[in-house]
């Protein structure tokens, strides 16, 4: 063995697809191979950037109101716009950005906490644990859904967190049935026979077998919820269910410009709508591209 | 079926449903039958047909006023402007055709051919039913029926079949004008008494569903939350036959929609649009829109005296100074509106009502004040709404909310629905208010009846008891009721004054009743209850 | 089969119990208070808690659930405050109003979505395919009240194509005598043409609206369905007997992969039904999930545990029926019984 050439192509090993460079690798494949993915992928960035920076590039103050500049169409000054009380569209969709991704990401942080584990606790467990989980889930699934996080807002209080709370009891039966069904597969599977045989503890089990195993899956499903957990805010806004004004949120200044819109001043709902739609939009398609990254085979 | 004549097949099934977009075919019935019928729309309809029934909302009013007819009613005179108004200092016979006012009585004499619709008179033992029936129920209509002395069924007697007697208890200016509000109407006694069961011997169920009236307009059909259908009486007696045969009155939620209905021509008649809507209407000149000040009526923020600091009068006339007067008549009420502030002092001169106070927007006045008093930091508190009027007091209370963060008070908006907020009323908790009231009867002494009065009324949202208040209303009462003139006036100057300097409750402006109709719609006439009237309507 | 019924029930009846609890629960921690409402607007304090007194509502709340439950099972739903009308009576008049304008908006995503999935997955990867993806997905990124009112706006409004948002038939017409409650069903049947383009005239904007929604689930799992179907043994067989395509594709692969269609079709249904009080806020649709709105937000509990409960029951029974249904479709379910 003295050569340093470089072996010829035939002879070179190929190294088994693990680990995370594997990973990496194949999504920069799936997202090379998929443009639609490619850009969900850039949207995302550029959403997460703006909810970080928005405050400090927004040229105007989104809650100093200006009667008499009220109304104004986009132009230079106001790319966007101004409302009602004066206030520049522009600057207040860029701040509610950071709010609104907020919602989502804290929606399905909750629900992924609660729902994971109801779920493998049903799924691990079986039992009393799973009947009683699965009755919960199927009681909250009998509720028309938005109607149910519209009692449980009005019931608690329009706040930020209640929103949340909201989303997430909505969602908790999908994310517990994901989890679950996971958890019932690996239960009696052979590695994790082989951590019980070498005296790992269930609850440690759980976390290191189990849980890594679930993560893919809960992930494309995050992705779509958040999406929905935006939409849902924007539908209680609609209602006067949302978040308490002044705060800048998409959802209610679509709802507040919804009754301008019949006289000319489409500009206050629409810009937020898009922002909106682009928002969802760009969730939605995130998740169909990591679906693909993490299991080919179950592309749709 | 291959991929080919899957699509064809879609094709034609669309093309079948009429998406291609062409008008409608018109039936010639249809095309006739509008002329004489009014399309009404609005936010809300009824949920009750009976004033005098239980939670009865301000559309059942309307049905309650339409359909039903009273002793005596308000005639009408035309404002500067142009519009025409119901006058509150004429009464005109209704179903009694004259009267006779002793100190003890008034005495009533019922028309002889005024028939209920179900074609049996209407006499005498009718109108004394009735009349037990609103100082019993209870609620809104017995507290209004005593807002007039009218308290007790032993005040009320059918002498004969035509001729009736309210006995007087005192006296009291608002006695007459109480019985031609909408409370005292005139009910079917045999007809309801038959609908009555032991636990309902007024027979409030029934008529909460169907009229049992002798008015201009009758009931044919009526979908809780979507439409009323009215058909006019043909026999009605009471006054000149109304020109409209029909009126529809559909419930549209979505107030962009009411006024895409009104612009493109689809609907005849539109209330409650956002005043912005109206002042483009008007503009545009498409439709007309009928403006009249709401009489006795003022849109106010409300403080609550028992809940500090607004017990500290320096306190609330700081938040009189901070209030942005000319921002909210400009982008709230876009002028449809008559401003209540900067006026030349708060000692008035005139019992004009409602009149200006003097303050206005002075931030430094403001601040000044607040420091004076002790909270040269500022403090903490929460301004509350109805949400059921929030196209006016959502973007108010920002505006509100902003000028005041500039005095150092840090506030947080609280929405409460409809519904909610009468309880939140009676419950007297709400620090900071943005609230409407108007009166029925167009005396300000009516007015701080309810609003400014130690007895504590739901409608004095402030709490405030300042027995010299109490004095001055009471006074200014009873000097009307003995028509002494000069007593009356001084004490209603001195009323205003005081709540002007105190400013429990801080005006802001007297909101325009608008009303967006068709050019083609005659005879609209402005009331005291804000409602339509359909009988003076008409439609070329 | 029977034992599958059988299995079932015994799982829908806590859930439906649950159910009750959960609405009853969540109405009586609502922040309104009816008793003020009946009482009117010049009520003093006392005079609302006598009104409190007299709906039962100071006492404890398992007594008050008691007396709910015992009401349910008369089949009374109590009264309704803000049309001041028995909520089962509301229910059963605005139950068809509702189910027609979604099965409507169904229709729509229907007939836009399958073509569309079998598209994708015909031409899997191609510009299509991710043309496909990225039109069910817009239509269900945007808020749906948003789409209503826009579509208000440009074909009412400013293009006039479609009628006046007033509701389930202009005023002018009379609604067909009630048959099924269905507009367009009870016209035809009643031979009234004029009533029924009227009818179906309104029905347009807001079934479209509705339709956009349901897009994209449908279209995805007709494309992941036709995917692995394409995909299977036979129909590798009969591409390799020389079959046209278009007869593989329609008449073999797709009839095929309809199934879980049809099962996703069920789904979205009931969460259509739940889901479209926005969309009869803004085209003022007399259905019961406005209804259902305008009570909740003025805290009017019995027309929200009505509602819930109708759902519930419509929601647990439409599943099991679609279970059965496939079951009887697909023998391999059947086995597995």
């Amino acid at each position: 063995m003295a050569s340093d050439a470089p072996m010829p192509a035939s002879e070179q090993v190929v190294r088994p697809s693990t680990g995370l460079v594997a990973t990496l690798s194949h999504a920069r494949y799936v997202i090379t191979e998929n443009p639609v993915t490619a850009f969900a992928f850039t949207l995302f960035l550029l959403i997460i950037l703006i909810a970080i920076f928005g405050p400090l590039v927004a040229p105007y103050d989104p809650l100093v109101s200006d009667t008499a500049a009220a109304l104004q169409a986009p132009s230079a000054a106001h790319w966007f716009g101004t409302d009602q009380v004066g206030r520049d569209i522009f600057s207040r969709v860029l701040i509610a950005t950071r709010l609104d991704v907020t919602i989502a990401i804290s929606s399905v942080a909750l629900v992924f906490v609660l729902g994971g584990i109801a779920g493998i606790a049903a799924g691990f467990f079986g039992g009393w644990t799973d009947r009683i989980i699965s009755r919960i889930s199927d009681t909250i699934m009998a509720f028309p859904l938005f109607v149910l996080a519209m009692g449980i807002v009005a019931a608690l209080g329009n706040t930020v967190t209640n929103i949340v709370i909201a989303t997430a009891i909505v969602n908790f039966p999908l994310y517990q049935r994901i989890a679950r069904a996971e958890a019932n597969i690996r239960r009696e599977a052979g590695f994790v026979q082989a951590a019980r045989l070498t005296g790992n503890s269930e609850a440690r089990i759980v976390l290191t077998q189990v849980l890594p195993n679930i993560m893919p899956i809960m992930v494309v499903q995050m992705s779509l919820t958040m999406g929905y957990a935006i939409l849902n805010a924007a539908g209680l806004s609609f209602i006067g269910l949302g978040v308490r004004p002044p705060t800048p949120e998409w959802g209610i200044m679509v709802a507040e410009g919804a009754g301008f819109i019949i006289s000319g001043e489409w500009w206050i709902a629409l810009f937020p709508g898009l922002a909106l739609m682009i928002a969802v939009f760009c969730f939605n398609l995130l998740g169909d591209g990591l679906r693909d990254i993490i299991d080919p085979s179950r592309r749709t | 079926m291959n991929r080919r004549e899957f699509l064809k097949s879609s094709s034609a099934a669309a093309a079948a449903i009429g998406l291609s977009g062409l008008p409608l075919p018109w039936s010639a019935a249809y095309a006739a039958s509008r002329s004489d019928t009014l399309l009404l729309i609005s936010e809300n309809g009824p949920n009750n047909l009976d004033i005098q029934g239980v939670g009865t909302n301000r559309p059942g009013y309307e049905a309650s006023w339409n359909c039903y007819d009273r002793l005596i009613g308000y005639g009408t005179k035309t404002l500067e402007g142009g519009g025409v108004s119901y006058d509150k200092d004429k009464i005109i016979p209704e179903l009694a055709e004259s009267w006779e006012v002793t100190p003890e009585a008034i005495t009533f004499t019922l028309r002889k051919d005024a028939k209920f619709h179900d074609g049996t008179p209407v006499t005498a033992k009718d109108v004394k039913w009735s009349f037990d029936r609103s100082v019993t129920v209870g609620g809104f209509p017995t507290t209004q029926m005593a807002a007039g002395s009218l308290l007790k069924p032993e005040q009320f007697e059918a002498v004969d079949d035509y001729t009736f007697k309210v006995m007087i208890v005192r006296p009291d200016a608002l006695t007459i004008p109480d019985l031609a509000v909408i409370v005292p109407c005139v009910f079917n006694s045999e007809l309801v008494k038959k609908n009555a069961t032991t636990d309902d011997p007024w027979g409030l169920e029934y008529t909460k569903n169907n009229i049992a009236g002798s008015g201009a307009f009758k009931v044919e059909k009526w979908t809780p939350g979507t439409e009323v259908l009215y058909v006019r009486n043909d026999d009605w007696k009471c006054g000149p036959l109304p020109a409209l045969q029909r009126v529809i009155w559909r419930t549209i939620p979505s107030a962009g929609n009411r006024r895409a209905l009104v612009e493109r021509g689809d609907a005849d008649v539109s209330f409650d649009l956002p005043a912005k809507d109206f002042a483009e209407l008007k503009k545009g000149g498409k439709v007309t829109v009928a403006s009249t000040p709401i009489s006795n009526g003022m849109w106010c923020i409300e403080l609550n005296v028992t809940k500090p600091p607004f017990d500290n009068v320096k306190v609330r006339q700081a938040i009189a100074y901070a209030v942005p007067y000319q921002q909210i008549m400009d982008a709230v009420m876009f002028g449809e509106a008559k401003p209540l502030f900067g006026g030349p002092s708060n000692m008035v001169e005139t019992t004009a009502w409602p009149q200006p106070t003097a303050y206005a927007t002075d931030i430094d006045k403001a601040k000044a004040l607040l420091a004076e008093a002790g909270y040269a930091d500022g403090f903490e508190t929460t301004i509350s709404f109805d949400l059921g009027q929030g196209i006016t007091s959502e973007p108010l209370a920002i505006l509100v909310q902003e000028s005041l963060a500039k005095i150092g008070i840090k506030t947080t908006i609280d929405k409460v629905p409809g519904a909610n907020w009468r309880g939140e009323m009676a419950k007297k908790s709400m620090p900071f208010m943005i609230n409407f009231f108007s009166g029925w009867l167009d005396y300000p002494e009516y007015f701080f009846f309810w609003c400014y009065h130690g007895q504590n009324a739901v409608f004095n949202t402030m709490s405030y008891q300042n027995p010299e208040m109490d004095k001055l209303i009471d006074g200014a009462r009873a000097a009307a009721a003995a028509k002494d003139t000069a007593a009356y006036d001084e004490d209603i100057k001195k009323m205003i004054s005081l709540a002007w300097d105190e400013v429990p409750r801080i005006p802001l402006f007297q909101p325009y009743l608008n009303v967006a109709m068709q050019k083609n719609i005659d005879g609209y006439v402005y009331w005291f209850h804000r409602q339509l009237d359909y009988r003076s309507l008409s439609k070329s | 089969m029977l034992r599958n019924v059988v299995r079932r029930l015994a799982v829908i009846i806590p859930t439906l119990i649950g159910v009750v609890i959960v609405t009853f629960l969540l109405t009586r921690v609502l922040p309104g208070d009816p008793a003020a409402y009946f009482a009117g607007p010049t009520a003093d304090a006392a005079s609302i808690e006598q009104i409190r007194h007299n709906l039962g509502l100071d006492r404890p709340l398992p007594e008050q659930f008691i007396s709910y439950v015992k009401a349910l099972a008369t089949g009374d739903l109590g009264n309704s405050l803000s049309t001041g009308q028995p909520v089962i009576n509301e229910i059963r008049s605005r139950l068809p109003a509702s189910a027609e304008l979604t099965l409507f908006g169904l229709f729509f995503a229907i007939i836009i979505a399958v073509p569309l999935g079998i598209l994708a997955a015909v031409y899997q990867d191609s510009p299509i395919d991710h043309f496909c993806r990225v039109v069910t997905t817009a239509g269900v990124s945007l808020p749906v009240f948003f789409t209503g009112l826009f579509f208000v706006y440009i074909f009412y409004y400013v293009l006039g194509w479609a009628p006046a948002p007033l509701g389930r038939l202009d005023v002018f017409f009379i609604a067909p005598p009630n048959i099924t409650g269905f507009y367009l069903i009870d016209s035809l049947l009643a031979g009234d043409l004029e009533t029924f383009q009227a009818a179906l005239a309104q029905l347009v904007l807001p079934a479209l609206t509705l339709g956009l929604f349901a897009l994209a689930p449908i279209a995805r799992i007709t494309r992941a369905s036709m995917l692995s179907v394409l995909s299977s043994e036979f129909i590798r067989t009969a591409r390799a007997s020389g079959l046209e395509p278009g007869k593989v594709i329609i008449g073999y692969a797709f009839r095929n992969a309809m199934l879980p269609v049809v099962t996703t079709l069920g789904m979205v249904f009931s969460f259509l039904l739940g889901a479209n009080v926005l969309v009869e806020k803004v085209f003022a649709w007399p259905g019961i999930g406005s209804f259902a709105v305008e009570a909740l937000i003025q805290s009017d509990y019995a027309p929200v545990q009505g509602f819930v409960l109708t759902m519930a029951i419509l929601y647990v029974a439409l599943n099991l029926a679609i279970d059965l249904v496939y079951g009887l479709i697909d023998p391999r379910v059947r086995m597995e019984g």
